[in-house]
């Protein structure tokens, strides 16, 4: 974002202050926040039986005629040039069919960057790819081979020779400090956040609390690593792809490779995991050009070791913040500097220091942070990027400072919640963040903790219960679409080019239609997954759900007025306007005297119609610039540290979380409960370990890369205010990533609480405890 | 992976005659399929010794007999093994996952490789014991894992077996047969330390197959034994240190004690030192500690792995004094 | 010799590289058992190899000749419906993206067996007794072998729960 969006976004914003909220997307709560039927309960997934049966099909798992099987060859510098380059060893090993290197890549376009302006942009970086004999990080592929099996395709690509010529890499973090750069905004906030003259309140506190804390390079490391099918038939390409970006992968695909936007096609119905790994990055590309040369279908499927060198991870941070705080507790400042790894090509923002400007009524401002432009793979969106390594630094600081003051930490939120955004003033759309403490406190049975650290023990096992605050903003996506479909019997037929990674968008959008429309769950069916379907957004952000009700309620909508068009005058409706008629019954009546009434199958019967379609699109989302809308939650844990060995068990996590109406109770406590545990993993083990000295990641397997394993995961009560937000479709705010937020900090604070040991670096292994 | 052959052996005759240069013994694969696909490890043909004959039983002396092709889950849930050395149980148990001791035998298992990120990134990396004389990355780099007692200039990996540490506190014999005939190697000699040829792991010579492991009959401290894994995560994770530890008392002193480390060293390290400077005393915690620091004299921590002292230290510490508490 | 793979002979592979996992997924196209690491660390492409759990990844399919396999497509039986632990997987939501379902699934399996031999494991606090209490630290460390990153393990763990009880009865 440019100063100029900065402007523009801050006009915008100004302007819609003065406008009614009542104007405004929302602006009349969904009828569907109260009137629920399906919605608001236990639906086990749609595509469940599919999964557990191994059926529902995967992006390598397409079968294919004269498939050829891609491996990647990746550089071993950083940076620096290909000076000599010899496949004549591999191109004549068995069952090969190309070596594609720089010298005979196809012309590819730069990927168009990921922007919140253009949904059909998925670029994670803006590097030419395979276009010359240059390389930026080390891993970056400089050679693909195509053989006609993978053991042959593996072999050969060890026979690719290749000599480099280094030059000096930037890739020290340290060292980049000293030349960071400071970003005009992040995301679509503006960076610097300087208000009510915090460095004068801070030398006033009574108490002030002044600390470091660090978070590591992590990676999603979802199970299923990226793969792509990929095929080009009659100038058209066809990619059977694993991402959450249908559309801005094709999208950019065609920019890439100068093709109209209907030719590239992008399937994607299963994606197995994606926490922000699964978008676009260079294999499919690699993948769609060596198709492209050997002219036959390519399957590529990433390796660990592949994965870890093309696919971004978040970027570790350092962030400072200080505290200050009047005897009551009162926040009279707060500051919150850092830093971060964002080279010049890369393309996402870890945006960490947004995540105090929401929580707490600070009468004091002081925020900024700043990039680090190295010599390394493009970073990228990880689960609940910005607040995830945000929450950490904020509410551990929170809690240490309620340790200065001699304050419950819950009492010391409790003191500080905002009723009303605390830098614009903007008022919250919903907001019960000490509803949701007061839930998690009952139930973790928080009066049991003992303020004073290292006085719970059994045996060489030191006991503790911390907790923390979680928060993640809500974002509504423009532009995505849905068709409804009435069939003849009544059914109806909900169309989305949206993703399914897990969080059960099928089964949700199936309730909220069935409730929509007034029809029997099994009387609808969803299918997403495909770019032929209408166009839909990615799915990040936490985005998707609210996106695709927009969609479909505005199709709804749509649906109305047709049918009452189709219906004639030949009709109990007959002189109705679609705003005097509701859904109910599997069909439309209304709402004055619900005796007229005409169901779909006769609508359409008397018209002899087959079918009625209908699209509908998610609006500009307008009030999350009037309003501030902002998802909590509290995080309770209680675990144990060995006094012998440092090491942690969880015995118990608790999430209670204010996230809007909850659509779902049994995939969304599994959402949240799943982004618990990503967050538990980073409390505990995860890492990437990049070597400073060659710009190399180092963790590229599971066996080194510690994500939680079935031990480590204690029983997880999850709870909500289910206080529907009376701004959002349907009530609910995204629930996808707040899970991950402030784990970290509840575990750490737990830890303090256990042993007195205030430790500010993630992971917290045992080294860092004994 | 380079085009290999596969032939499963008859017998062990028929494995030892078919070893070749080129040629490597295949039990459950767990380590070397990954070796070969990682093109760490090349071979032009794999003699699959995992389907030799493989069975458990009592030897003449009292001890217990292991063939090599026995896969380390039966060998976890052997009755005998059970009851008799149960630290040996709970080595293997404490290792890999289900899956993969259902797959690995326990010749494989003594033979298992070195997880050391350097040496396993191919391409990338320098690594003497991949490629002598090309330097170590590991020694300035991320060596947390690495070995704090008996490394060298040239390499400071770990041997990742949990339960060849088991069996170094039992003093296992390791038999073997090759070309030139059969031989018995106490596990505690067959494990190389790096010193200038890293690339040398074990004292097995070319052709030569682990046929089986011998146990000595169980010692009063082998059937009161334990191991404890301190790791990253609590389950499916290699060791950062590992303890095998055993002990006998009467009248209060230690008559008998065992211990072992493992994480600490290139090989299972029997803290012979230790256990001198133990018997005979009273088994306090202030007793077990000075004799274990005794051991860890020499250790030369790296950059990243100098916790793993005190961290030894305690753990030898809270698993002796376990024990005595449990005999006392 | 053949492969009996869920009761169907299949012959060797004709490259002693393939793994069992390959030869599973892209030539005989059982693509329902996962490929996660291919390198042993996530269990992802766990199958029963005469019975017992095994990562095919790190099983030469060459291995697997004269043995049985049996995959996540051979579960069900010929009823052709869901064996009691898939129906226990829905019903208590022990997925999400569901990658690493099939092999959580068979593990599971194989692990109610190991179970009922009495197996111990290192959770286990007495080895040398008899068989182990079955607790969810038990099943917990007997499924660390199969990685969700989704995070579906207590939905998991829940399944399995129903299954032993279900079928101790």
């Amino acid at each position: 974002m440019s100063k100029l969006q900065n402007a523009i976004i801050g006009g915008v914003r100004a302007v819609l202050g003065q406008v009614p909220a009542a104007w405004l997307p929302g602006g009349t709560p969904d009828p569907l926040i109260d009137k629920r039927v399906a919605l608001g309960g236990q639906q086990s997934r749609v595509d469940g039986p599919d999964k557990v049966r191994g059926v529902a099909r995967f992006a390598a798992e397409v079968p294919m005629e004269d498939l050829l099987y891609a491996t990647f060859v990746h550089s071993t510098i950083a940076r620096g040039r290909i000076v000599e380059l010899d496949t004549s060893a591999a191109e004549a090993a068995p069952g090969v069919q190309l070596v594609m290197t720089h010298r005979n890549a196809p012309k590819m376009s730069v990927p168009p960057a990921i922007g919140i302006t253009n949904l059909k942009a998925a670029g994670n970086h803006t590097l030419p790819i395979m276009q010359s004999s240059e390389i930026r990080w080390n891993g970056q592929v400089v050679a693909v081979v195509l053989a006609d099996t993978r053991e042959k395709a593996d072999h050969a690509a060890t026979l690719v020779r290749v000599r480099y010529e280094a030059s000096p890499a930037r890739t020290r973090f340290e060292v980049g400090k000293r030349s960071a750069y400071t970003p005009e905004s992040l995301l679509v906030e503006r960076n610097r956040l300087d208000k009510g003259d915090a460095g004068k309140k801070l030398a006033e506190a009574a108490f002030k609390i002044d600390a470091v804390y660090t978070t590591p390079w992590e990676n999603h490391n979802p199970i299923e690593p990226h793969a792509a099918t990929i095929v080009w038939r009659d100038g058209k390409l066809i990619v059977h792809d694993a991402t959450q970006m249908i559309n801005a992968t094709a999208g950019s695909l065609a920019k890439i490779f100068g093709l109209k936007a209907e030719d590239v096609h992008v399937s994607s119905p299963y994606v197995g995991g994606g926490f922000g790994a699964k978008g676009m990055w260079d294999h499919q590309i690699l993948g769609a050009a060596a198709a492209r040369l050997s002219g036959r279908p390519v399957r590529i499927t990433l390796s660990r070791a592949s994965m870890h060198r093309l696919v971004g991870g978040r970027t570790r941070t350092e962030q400072r913040v200080a505290l200050g705080a009047d005897a009551d507790g009162k926040l009279k400042a707060l500051l919150h500097h850092g830093y971060g790894v964002k080279p010049l090509h890369s393309v996402c923002d870890e945006a960490f220091s947004l995540t105090g400007r929401s929580l707490y009524a600070s009468e004091s401002f002081d925020v900024v942070q700043h990039y680090v432009d190295l010599d390394l793979l493009a970073n990228s969106f990880m689960r609940g990027p910005g607040e995830t390594p945000g929450t950490f630094a904020i509410e551990c600081a929170m809690d240490e400072l309620a340790h200065a003051i001699g304050m419950d930490p819950i009492e010391l939120r409790r003191r500080n919640a905002s009723t009303r955004d605390p830098v614009s003033g903007a008022p919250h759309s919903q907001n019960a963040m000490m509803a949701a403490y007061d839930l998690g406190a009952a139930r973790i049975g928080w009066d049991r903790r003992t303020p004073e650290p290292g006085t719970r023990r059994d045996g060489e096992w030191l006991i503790g219960m911390g907790c923390a605050s979680g928060t993640f903003p809500f974002t509504r996506m423009p532009g995505s679409s849905a068709r409804i479909t009435i069939d003849a019997e009544g059914h109806a037929h909900v169309a989305s080019a949206a993703h399914e990674m897990g969080m059960g968008t099928a089964t949700v959008q199936r309730q909220h239609t069935a409730d929509r429309l007034g029809l029997p769950l099994d009387h609808v069916t969803v299918t997403i997954g495909d770019s032929s379907l209408p166009f839909a957004s990615f799915a990040g952000g936490s985005s998707q759900t609210a996106s695709l009700a927009a969609a479909i309620s505005a199709a709804s909508r749509k649906l109305a007025t047709e049918l009452i068009q189709l219906a004639g005058n030949d009709t109990p409706l007959a002189g109705l306007k679609a705003s005097e008629v509701e859904f109910a019954d599997g069909g439309l009546r209304s709402v004055e005297n619900p005796a007229r009434q005409e169901s779909f199958v006769s609508i359409l019967r008397r018209a002899s119609r087959r079918e009625l379609s209908v699209i509908g699109e998610s609006g500009a989302p307008l009030e999350i610039l009037k309003f501030s809308m902002h998802s909590t939650s509290a995080i309770f844990c209680e675990l144990r540290v060995s006094e012998v060995t440092g090491e942690i068990r969880v015995d118990r996590l608790v999430g209670a979380f204010d996230c809007g109406r909850i659509l779902n109770t049994k995939t969304a406590t599994s959402q949240f409960k799943g982004g618990m545990i990503m967050g538990l993993g980073m409390a505990l083990a995860e890492e990437t370990l990049l070597d400073e000295r060659t710009g190399r990641i180092m963790s590229t397997s599971l066996a080194d890369y510690h994500v939680p394993v079935h031990l480590d995961v204690p029983d997880i009560d999850v709870l909500w205010t289910d206080i529907a937000d009376p701004r959002a479709p349907l009530g609910a705010r995204g629930i996808g990533e707040i899970g991950t937020t402030g784990v970290a900090a509840a575990v750490a604070n737990a830890v303090f609480n256990a042993t007195g040991k205030r430790v500010r670096e993630l992971p917290l292994t045992l080294d860092r405890l004994i | 992976m380079m085009p290999f052959g596969y032939v499963r052996a008859t017998d062990r005759a028929d494995a030892v005659a078919r070893a070749g240069s080129g040629t490597r013994f295949l039990g459950g694969g767990t380590n070397l399929v990954d070796l070969l696909r990682q093109n760490m490890e090349q071979a032009s043909n794999l003699v699959d010794v995992s389907r030799l004959d493989g069975s458990i039983r009592e030897s003449h002396g009292g001890g217990l007999l292991i063939d090599a092709s026995v896969r380390n889950a039966a060998l976890a849930a052997h009755p005998l093994v059970r009851r008799r050395y149960p630290v040996l149980t709970r080595a293997l148990l404490a290792g890999a996952s289900a899956q993969i001791r259902n797959m690995a035998t326990v010749g494989g298992n003594i033979l298992q490789r070195t997880r050391c990120l350097y040496f396993y990134d191919v391409d990338g990396a320098r690594c003497n014991k991949r490629q002598p004389g090309a330097g170590c990355d590991a020694r300035e780099g991320f060596n947390r894992y690495h070995a704090i007692l008996g490394a060298s200039d040239q390499c400071v990996a770990t041997h990742p077996s949990d339960m060849c540490v088991a069996l170094a506190m039992l003093d296992a014999v390791i038999h073997l047969s090759g070309p030139d005939g059969e031989r018995s190697v106490p596990l505690a000699d067959f494990h190389a330390l790096p010193n200038a040829t890293p690339q040398v792991e074990t004292v097995l010579k070319q052709g030569e197959l682990i046929t089986g492991v011998e146990l000595p009959p169980p010692s009063d401290a082998v059937t009161h034994s334990e191991y404890r894994k301190v790791r990253d995560r609590s389950s499916y994770a290699f060791a950062l240190i590992s303890v095998a530890g055993g002990l006998a008392l009467a009248d209060g002193r230690v008559t008998e004690v065992r211990i072992a480390l493992g994480g600490v060293a290139a090989k299972p390290w029997r803290a012979r030192r230790a256990e001198t400077a133990l018997v005979g005393r009273a088994p306090s915690r202030d007793a077990i500690l000075a004799a274990i620091r005794e051991e860890l004299v020499d250790a030369r921590p790296l950059s990243g792995n100098a916790f793993k002292i005190g961290l030894a230290e305690r753990t030898v510490t809270a698993v002796l004094t376990d024990l005595a508490g449990a005999r006392a | 010799m053949p492969i009996r793979v869920n009761g169907a002979e299949v012959p060797p592979p004709d490259d002693a590289r393939i793994s069992l996992l390959d030869l599973l997924r892209e030539h005989l196209h059982l693509t329902g058992t996962k490929k996660g690491c291919d390198q042993g660390a996530c269990g992802a492409c766990t199958v029963l190899l005469d019975g017992n759990r095994v990562l095919s990844c790190l099983t030469l399919a060459a291995q697997a000749e004269g043995s049985d396999v049996r995959t996540i497509e051979g579960l069900a039986g010929d009823r052709g419906g869901l064996h009691l632990l898939q129906q226990a997987f829905i019903e208590r939501d022990g997925l999400q993206c569901g990658y690493c379902t099939p092999g959580q699934i068979c593990s599971a399996i194989a692990m109610a067996e190991e179970l009922r031999r009495g197996d111990p494991s290192y959770v286990t606090l007495d080895v040398a007794a008899g068989p182990p209490v079955v607790t969810r630290a038990e099943i917990r460390e007997r499924m660390s072998g199969n990685l969700c990153r989704c995070g579906a393990h207590n939905g998991i763990v829940e399944a399995i729960e129903d299954m032993l009880a279900e079928t101790a009865r």
